[in-house]
């Protein structure tokens, strides 16, 4: 269970997140969507351990302080982010890179390490469910790799690593709709009664291929409206200036931080 | 005794302690240690040596005022008496220090050590037709000099008082002679050792190295010194390429943390002719690896790769000349730094492109990694271009690791040392792979990654405070 009460973050003076509350149990899906610049990709990051904000509010998982705890010591806690922009890391090979992060979450849950032989067994298994060509493990991290490629080589990552709390920061951005199907693909497999999901988008199209438990409409940094999958349709035919209350952006919500 | 031996070193009076002639940081008292050879054949050989010397003495030791060495200061060199070892007669005591600090690759193999060459330590093996590898004092000893003088070749107006120091001190270093044609695969070393025994050493090699038309060879320069130990390598290579020769050239440059390297290699290309060299600098308190590159044959190519990881209080300075004096040629540069600590890194590359080299073709570049926040850099790239007709570009970085792979690599459950260290190597790897030889990249691999390692493992500087009245996301550990 993730649980967000009253989280705010700002950047110097400017508050991006005004009060975020937040409950996610496991196994479900929710969608977070809203207009660009509500908030939503602030939230990924905060919740993944950016360290590029000042924050108050509390962020429960599963009963742990995520707040409290450094980026690695979350993934190792089960929390994981797939990146809107996938960092090009020239020089580390992707197999290096995602055995050397499968086994340093390994170590954390006091497990062995995983050789390079059954890694790489593990790792051809996985590139099988986003379609993704073992010569990819070969070159280094995201490095020359197209937008769909990258996305792909996040999805196989959370398929690796095997999160509790997988949270898709617009992962369905830039994609053909070819892609998109390979990817949503890619996330349905890994939906499990043990595994929450928090899908962040701009769109309603991902969440035609990864039908979500609720919806929540986040603006100017707050949550203003949640409801079912039908919401995400309404959006679409509506748009989000329908659902943002008046009140949103009220002065009152600057300078909580200070 | 053999003739090459002769060498005596000429009794000269005290070295005259007036401020006039000490003026000139106390170089004359090296005067005494001036080579002089009983040789009559080698006659223009002490010639030369005694005019370098009066060269030292007539324009002293450059200073910062001096543009090449504006951010190399020398004022711990010029406060050290420091005066030539005599050559040993067993070289048994230092060989196995020699075997741990120098590697070896299996080939042919010479060894100097303190600028004496070591035969005990060296090995030349059965090389290919049309190879002569020797050391320089056996090659005047046995007539080859008067058989084909290279002198003449390699040897042009002083830059700066070390060459010119070098010669006038030198006694001995490497002579590689490949014949028109000739090809080697097994790489070549050459290895310079320094070992001051307790007071304070000069060694100056000077090895010369002549690549025949069509010929192709490669060439492994190790220096490398007793641990801790203080004393000064002036090192002097110069290589030659006849028409269509190809010379891969590595040097390592692990001397002891408290020694001084100061070194040149200088690179005439003839036509079509393709020189390549890879240098590592991770040693010396202040090290100089310092570049000449003639490219005076139409269709000529050289690549200049060079990473320097400079901590503690090292200072790396990178100078480099590359002289377009003929139309067609291609240069590359591509020069990394690592800098931990409160190092200092120097890269100071200059391209010439003289009138009349139309069709050049120049690429610089120059990169740095700061890890600390004492960690100073200084580059400066600089394109001279008189000739039309020419494509040059440059570029140099000063940058730290990069905040957002930091944060991608620790999502993913990597902490954050490891992270930095993976994202530091990512940096390097990069030079290390475009070592062709896979021995001695392994090597250079090997040694580059101890480095990092270490710095590594280096207590992190305090991060910045910042303001404390939020919670931040990122807690460490």
């Amino acid at each position: 269970m993730l649980r967000i009460e009253n989280l705010r973050a700002a950047v110097g003076d400017k508050l991006i997140l005004r009060g975020v509350n937040l409950e996610v149990p496991p196994g479900e899906v929710h969608a977070i969507m809203g207009p660009n610049g509500s908030g939503k990709s602030t939230l990924a990051h905060v919740l993944a351990g950016s360290d590029a904000y000042d924050l108050t509010g509390d962020v429960h998982y599963n009963g742990i302080d995520l707040l409290a705890l450094s980026p690695e010591a979350r993934a190792a806690a089960g929390v994981f982010l797939a990146f809107q922009h996938p960092m090009e890391i020239p020089g580390v090979g992707n197999l290096y890179f995602l055995r050397t992060a499968l086994n340093s979450i390994r170590k954390v849950r006091g497990l062995d390490e995983l050789g390079a032989v059954d890694f790489l067994a593990e790792a051809r298994e996985k590139m099988k469910l986003v379609e993704m060509d073992p010569s990819f493990m070969s070159r280094s991290v995201n490095e020359g790799f197209s937008g769909g490629e990258k996305k792909r080589n996040e999805i196989l990552q959370m398929a690796i690593l095997e999160p509790s709390l997988a949270i898709l920061d617009e992962t369905d951005s830039g994609l053909d709709i070819d892609a998109l199907r390979v990817v949503a693909n890619g996330v349905n497999a890994l939906r499990g009664p043990e595994r929450s999901m928090l899908v962040i988008t701009h769109h309603q199209r991902l969440l035609d291929y990864v039908v979500p438990d609720r919806v929540h409409v986040m603006a100017d940094g707050r949550i203003v409206t949640s409801g079912d999958k039908g919401l995400a349709r309404e959006l679409e035919e509506h748009g989000y200036t329908s659902q943002g209350p008046a009140d949103a952006g009220r002065p009152e919500a600057v300078g909580v931080v200070s | 005794m053999t003739p090459d031996l002769k060498t005596t070193f000429r009794p000269v009076p005290p070295a005259p302690v007036s401020g006039a002639s000490r003026g000139r940081d106390g170089v004359w008292a090296l005067s005494r240690f001036v080579p002089q050879l009983e040789d009559e054949e080698s006659v223009w050989l002490a010639e030369a040596r005694q005019d370098a010397f009066e060269w030292v003495v007539d324009h002293g030791f450059p200073t910062k005022r001096d543009e090449d060495w504006k951010y190399t200061g020398l004022e711990p060199i010029r406060g050290i008496p420091f005066v030539p070892s005599a050559p040993r007669t067993d070289y048994r005591s230092v060989s196995t220090e020699i075997e741990a600090r120098a590697g070896s690759f299996g080939g042919p193999r010479l060894v100097f050590v303190n600028g004496h060459f070591a035969p005990g330590c060296s090995r030349s093996g059965a090389l290919p037709d049309g190879i002569t590898l020797s050391a320089a004092s056996s090659w005047r000893a046995t007539g080859g000099e008067r058989a084909q003088p290279l002198a003449p070749r390699t040897t042009r107006p002083f830059d700066h008082a070390f060459s010119a120091l070098n010669l006038a001190l030198s006694n001995d270093g490497a002579i590689l002679r490949l014949a028109d044609g000739a090809v080697i695969d097994e790489p070549i070393e050459l290895v310079f050792f320094s070992d001051s025994g307790g007071s304070p050493v000069i060694s100056s090699p000077r090895s010369t190295v002549v690549a025949g038309r069509d010929s192709s060879a490669t060439i492994v320069e190790t220096h490398v010194g007793a641990h801790g130990d203080q004393y000064w390598s002036n090192s002097f290579i110069a290589v030659v390429l006849e028409e269509g020769a190809s010379v891969e050239h590595y040097k390592i440059q692990a001397e002891s943390e408290s020694a001084f390297h100061l070194a040149l290699l200088d690179v005439r290309q003839e036509r079509n002719s393709r020189f390549a060299s890879h240098a590592v600098m991770l040693g010396s308190s202040i090290g100089r690896h310092e570049v000449h590159v003639s490219l005076d044959g139409s269709g000529s190519e050289v690549c200049l790769d060079g990473l320097y990881l400079p901590w503690g209080e090292q200072l790396h300075d990178n100078p480099i000349l590359i002289d377009h004096a003929e139309p067609g040629c291609t240069s590359r540069q591509l020069y990394k730094g690592i800098v931990d600590g409160h190092g200092h890194g120097v890269f100071n590359g200059h391209i010439l492109v003289r009138p009349g080299a139309f069709g050049t073709d120049a690429t610089q570049s120059n990169k740095n990694l700061l890890l600390s926040d004492r960690a100073e850099v200084d580059t400066r790239p600089r394109l001279e271009i008189r000739a039309d007709d020419v494509q040059c570009t440059h570029g140099a970085a000063v940058g730290q690791l990069d905040p957002d792979a930091l944060f991608y690599l620790r999502s993913r459950g990597i902490t954050e040392e490891a992270a930095r260290g993976v994202l530091t190597y990512a940096f390097a790897r990069e030079m290390v792979t475009r070592c062709p030889s896979e021995p001695i990249r392994d090597r250079i691999e090997k040694l580059v990654s101890e480095r990092l390692t270490a710095m590594a493992h280096q207590p992190l500087g305090s991060p910045p405070r910042r303001d404390d009245s939020g919670r931040r996301g990122g807690a460490r550990p």
